[in-house]
């Protein structure tokens, strides 16, 4: 299918993917505005996790279009789709634990990408101070010497977006960003999501309603790999069709 | 390279491992060792530099190769293959029936040389030939395994499968390998006799020379960005990948320049040893330099030396006395490695070696009046061990 250019930052068409003839997510379209703040709800086996992996090039699509900026991304490679501007952090921290804090985000710099840039790669003004300006926003400053391994769960969740936000995608997908995080943790986080979503788009993965509530511009409610219901949250959580497939689950 | 430049490369610790290495190599083995004796340590010092690529390959990169002793042959049998046609002028091989060819090619009823031995007449072409052939060999094989995705055990059973073939290759081709007997009888390198005592000391010095270039180019690797985005994907690929690193490209290139260090490797045993056979092929071989890595420590290159250095001659002084047993004798080190210090000798002389070293020197400095303050004081950057 060909589709047309939009002005959406992401436009998500027909997207079908099935594993052995189930289909996890079935005939999907929805798009995503320049600066929106977008939440993906649904109960467990929703596809939710399955569409981020889809956008992200972590799985291939079986049918439709994923369309970031206009540039499709169902043909890209994985890192030729982080270098285009999608950022994803997974559902369980993902940091590499031997390596400080400090070489975690260094390594997610966006330079030097290449195997002979890598050799290159030098420790300049420029690096230090985006480390630093990072971590300050992330909460770790004070940890920059620390050994990843070493930090609390929420640090290390913290820790992960900080990476993703040095690459300053355009777009940023999260899943389950806050899932396992003390309150007050979870109280900073929210904080730190507002702060970073400025200037560009993010689809966040949430199950706390409240959460949801709190930082969502527009709620897509997934069901067994189709859109159930779309608009504000409190539309959503009005609409009888979520609340039977919420209280039947 | 400046003041600066050098101090990053090489920080103090560092600095001190690699001069303790130099001081025992350069110095202490040559003046305490009689020939015979040193040409053995030369010789342990080439499966060093199969040690020194499994470092970066497995204990940075977590790519097991089990399969190094490949690339190790293969370099050396360019140099065996060079070294024999210069051994067998058509002065030399006059008794023939086809003079001027390598003796067992006669005896397997070859009549001319084969189109692959030619360019071996030239000394550059070989040089450049047991470099470049095993990291063409390496890059093929990374290609078609890393940018599959395939990793782990599989990689390893692989690299596995590819040393079995090459071995049954070489001693089935026998007019064409020297077979099973390897290539043997090797004599002048451009009509320098190879097998004297003077040659000797040269080919030993000339190992540990290029052992250390090695040792520095690993060392860069290591301090580099490359070095820390190998443990990050040892850890954690999926992260890097998603960072916008293609991944297989990085483990094509450790893979590659680990094979080419074992090819190095395996021409200096050639020139050290007299000659090149499947032997130094195959599986056992291959996983024998694991064991080496691994007492050493696999993530340390200084300790992959001694790894090797140590086990080579307790396997020499052991099998001197008990040859049925040193098989057993090194099944047991290499458990008693896994079980008991998982960092090999390396790991025991980080945690009670180095700092004792360190304490002695500064107290030298102290001593002198100098102002021993700690120059490895790199803040954000701590060394991991």
């Amino acid at each position: 299918m060909s589709a047309s250019n939009t002005d959406f930052v992401l436009a998500v068409e027909g997207l079908t993917v099935s594993f052995d003839g189930f289909k996890a997510v079935n005939d999907l379209s929805f798009y995503v505005d320049k600066n929106e703040i977008r939440v993906i709800v649904g109960p467990n086996g929703a596809g939710k996790t399955t569409v981020l992996d889809l956008i992200c090039g972590r799985t291939k699509a079986t049918e439709g279009s994923i369309r970031f900026r206009n540039r499709e991304l169902t043909k890209m490679k994985e890192h030729q789709i982080v270098r285009a501007g999608v950022g994803r952090k997974f559902q369980t921290p993902s940091i590499y634990g031997d390596l400080t804090v400090f070489e975690n985000l260094e390594i997610s710099f966006p330079r030097g990408r290449s195997v002979f840039g890598a050799l290159a790669f030098k420790r300049d003004e420029e690096v230090m101070t985006r480390v630093s300006e990072i971590a300050d926003m992330i909460f770790l400053s004070e940890l920059l010497g620390t050994r990843a391994d070493l930090l609390s769960h929420g640090q290390k969740q913290w820790l992960e977006i900080g990476m993703l936000l040095i690459q300053d995608p355009e777009l940023l997908m999260l899943d389950e960003p806050v899932a396992g995080m003390s309150v007050s943790e979870r109280r900073q986080t929210a904080e730190l999501l507002r702060r970073i979503t400025k200037d560009r788009s993010v689809i966040v993965i949430e199950h706390d309603m409240q959460f949801v509530a709190e930082i969502a511009d527009k709620v897509t409610v997934l069901h067994q790999g189709k859109i159930l219901a779309e608009g504000s949250a409190e539309e959503v959580k009005k609409n009888p069709k979520v609340i039977e497939v919420y209280l039947g689950h | 390279m400046s003041y600066t430049g050098l101090r990053s490369l090489l920080p103090k610790n560092d600095l001190l491992s690699f001069g303790v290495l130099a001081l025992l190599l350069v110095v202490i083995l040559p003046l305490s060792l009689d020939i015979f004796r040193l040409n053995l340590i030369g010789k342990y010092l080439t499966y060093a530099f199969v040690a020194l690529g499994l470092v970066l390959c497995w204990g940075y990169g977590g790519i097991l190769s089990l399969g190094q002793g490949v690339f190790f042959g293969l370099g050396g049998y360019a140099m065996a293959m060079f070294l024999k046609l210069e051994a067998s002028s058509p002065e030399n091989t006059a008794i023939q029936s086809t003079p001027g060819i390598p003796d067992f090619m006669d005896w397997n009823q070859l009549t001319e040389l084969p189109w692959f031995w030619e360019p071996f007449h030239s000394l550059g072409f070989t040089i450049i030939a047991i470099v470049l052939v095993p990291s063409v060999f390496a890059y093929i094989i990374g290609v078609a395994m890393f940018k599959r995705r395939v990793g782990g055990v599989y990689f390893a059973i692989i690299t596995q499968a590819v040393a079995a073939i090459l071995t049954i290759l070489i001693i089935g081709q026998q007019g064409y390998t020297g077979g099973v007997n390897g290539i043997t009888d090797l004599r002048t390198l451009n009509g320098w006799d190879i097998r004297t005592d003077g040659a000797k000391y040269f080919f030993y010095f000339l190992c540990v020379f290029l052992l250390f270039v090695c040792l520095l180019i690993a060392q860069f690797v290591r301090k580099s960005k490359l070095g820390r985005l190998l443990v990050a994907m040892r850890e954690m690929e999926d992260r890097v990948r998603f960072s916008g690193y293609d991944v297989s490209n990085f483990k094509i290139f450790v893979f590659c320049l680990g094979s080419a260090f074992a090819a190095i490797g395996g021409a200096m045993f050639t020139l050290q040893v007299g000659f090149m056979s499947p032997t130094f092929v195959g599986i056992v071989p291959s996983i024998e330099m694991v064991i080496f890595c691994a007492v050493g420590g696999r993530l340390s290159i200084i300790g992959a030396v001694y790894g090797t250095l140590v086990v080579n001659w307790a396997k020499t002084s052991f099998s001197e006395s008990f040859p049925e047993l040193w098989l057993f004798a090194m099944g047991a080190l290499f458990i008693a490695v896994v079980m008991a210090f998982p960092n090999g000798l390396a790991g025991l002389y980080k945690k009670y070696g180095e700092p004792l070293l360190l304490r002695v020197i500064d107290k030298v400095k102290a001593g002198r009046g100098g102002l021993g303050g700690d120059l490895n004081s790199k803040g954000v950057v701590h060394e991991r061990q």
